[in-house]
């Protein structure tokens, strides 16, 4: 078994399942009835300092405060731009939020319908009115390149432990790659390059809770490419 | 049930239905989950003759906007019967019954979801029946709870239903059509099995207190099975995803060539 899922118990809980434990906390993923705690969703049970979560298997995705994510131009209105995360809630994009100064009415000028942004979830409140913004480092209109959509909660996988197989992929394909909390995967470079790293990007969409998976993306991009000496 | 009559034994003096079971027999039921890739969680379900598909959508914004909840997500259900669902063609569209099974069943759901963690959103779930034969509520109950948590939905629990009838006197488990049609009574409920918390329940024909409580009894018990028919499609489709995994790399390095040609 992967030693990044072999530390945790990976047991499958169904929602409705009682959670067992010494002294355990509700965390993510459960709810407490008559002074127990059950599973919500279907998922891996998961302790963590003295937490007990459920990490989903499917779902949404869902906004939370602080996540980059790649967003999609929707509609365009005097004062902002509406922007699709790939969730329930459609996101406004204010003019005060991005890093140009656009007179009122002028905002197509700068972004229309269709063009794909890196953005930052700046607010959610209680009903879910999500807010994002475009004014911090690194975050800017996407030009060039592809999007890859995959599942929002196979993302961590992605990403590898503490950045492994993002790395690995960009030390390969020497794409330029940005992964959105969203499930959004933005891929630039050479176009065949992007491929292999867009069919590897597949593969751990489609085997993402399946044991030495790093190594099977690692075989298959030495056997399209060569590693670069620089990676970004 | 229906008022309609027939010389057929329906339990015979053995107490033997007429598929061969007896009174406390549920017919076969088989669910797979995760069946359909457009969807956000689907399943297929068999039970006995009865042919079930269902597919949920969502959370995701609500249309109209006039029907989004702001406190919480609501849970829009659609069952349908497909025209060669029943012998006789049946005339497509929405109709008296499948507007009021639609009703009932997003009911249902909407009690175990946990509808306040997506206001304004909409939870969409729609039962397909391929194949009726008597009892398709409950089974679509049984599908769209599995689907629901193949979507990752968060829920407080699956939700096993099952049909318990009068047939010649006798309380049956889980009535097949001829039962449904020259029965005397029809129960379907849906239960969480951990609470008892019914979910669903509605009658048709006439039972005595006595038979009411026995039918009941009939149902919990079914109820248990049901649901641990659910939980056993949830997690066989998770071993089935990681078996492929596991299998040889063979499959891996066949599609680089395909690429390469490209």
């Amino acid at each position: 078994m992967n030693e990044e899922f072999s530390k945790s118990s990976r047991q499958v809980v169904m929602p409705g399942e009682l959670l067992e434990g010494e002294k355990l906390k509700a965390g993510a993923g459960t709810y407490v009835s008559d002074g127990n705690i059950y599973s919500a969703i279907m998922g891996f049970k998961t302790v963590k300092s003295n937490y007990v979560n459920v990490v989903p298997l499917s779902g949404r995705y869902i906004p939370n405060v602080g996540d980059n994510v790649i967003g999609i131009v929707e509609d365009v209105g005097p004062s902002n731009w509406l922007i699709e995360i790939n969730s329930p809630y459609p996101a406004p994009l204010h003019v005060n939020e991005v890093p140009w100064r656009v007179e009122f009415g002028d905002t197509s000028r700068y972004m229309r319908i269709g063009d794909a942004l890196l953005v930052k979830i700046l607010m959610v409140d209680e009903t879910m009115k999500v807010q994002v913004t475009m004014k911090e480092q690194g975050l800017r209109k996407l030009q060039g390149g592809e999007i890859v959509e995959i599942a929002p909660h196979k993302v961590p996988r992605v990403i590898g432990k503490s950045g492994s197989m993002i790395q690995l992929i960009k030390g390969y394909t020497n794409c330029r790659v940005f992964v959105g909390q969203n499930g959004r995967i933005w891929l630039d470079g050479e176009t065949e390059n992007i491929g292999y790293a867009y069919h590897a990007i597949k593969m751990i969409d489609e085997a993402a809770h399946s044991s030495g998976l790093t190594d099977r993306v690692k075989a298959y991009l030495e056997s399209v490419a060569q590693p670069v000496q620089e990676s970004e | 049930m229906s008022g309609m009559t027939t010389d057929i034994e329906l339990v015979n003096k053995d107490g033997i239905r007429i598929d061969g079971r007896t009174a406390e027999d549920m017919r076969p039921l088989k669910i797979e989950a995760g069946v359909l890739n457009n969807a956000d969680g689907s399943a297929y379900l068999e039970w006995g003759k009865n042919k079930v598909l269902c597919a949920v959508y969502g959370p995701r914004e609500c249309h109209p906007r006039h029907m989004q909840n702001p406190t919480k997500a609501i849970v829009q259900c659609k069952y349908n019967m497909l025209s060669f669902s029943v012998s006789d063609r049946k005339r497509p569209g929405p109709d008296r019954r499948s507007i009021e099974i639609s009703k009932i069943i997003s009911e249902a759901l909407e009690y175990v979801i946990f509808t306040e963690n997506y206001p304004r959103a909409s939870i969409d779930v729609y039962i397909e029946v391929l194949q009726a034969n008597a009892g398709t509520r409950c089974a679509g109950l049984t599908a769209a709870s599995v689907a629901l948590a193949d979507a990752g939905i968060p829920m407080r629990d699956l939700v096993p239903a099952v049909a318990i009838g009068k047939a010649d006197g006798h309380i049956v488990l889980d009535l097949n059509k001829e039962e449904d049609n020259f029965g005397n009574a029809d129960l379907p409920i849906a239960m969480i099995p951990r609470t008892g918390e019914i979910l669903l329940m509605q009658m048709d024909g006439h039972m005595t207190m006595d038979e009411f409580n026995t039918a009941l009894e009939y149902g919990k018990k079914a109820c248990e099975k049901v649901y641990e028919i659910q939980k056993d499609a949830l997690k066989r489709k998770y071993s089935i995803q990681s078996e492929d995994a596991e299998e040889p790399e063979a499959a891996v390095y066949e599609e680089p060539s395909e690429e390469g040609d490209e």
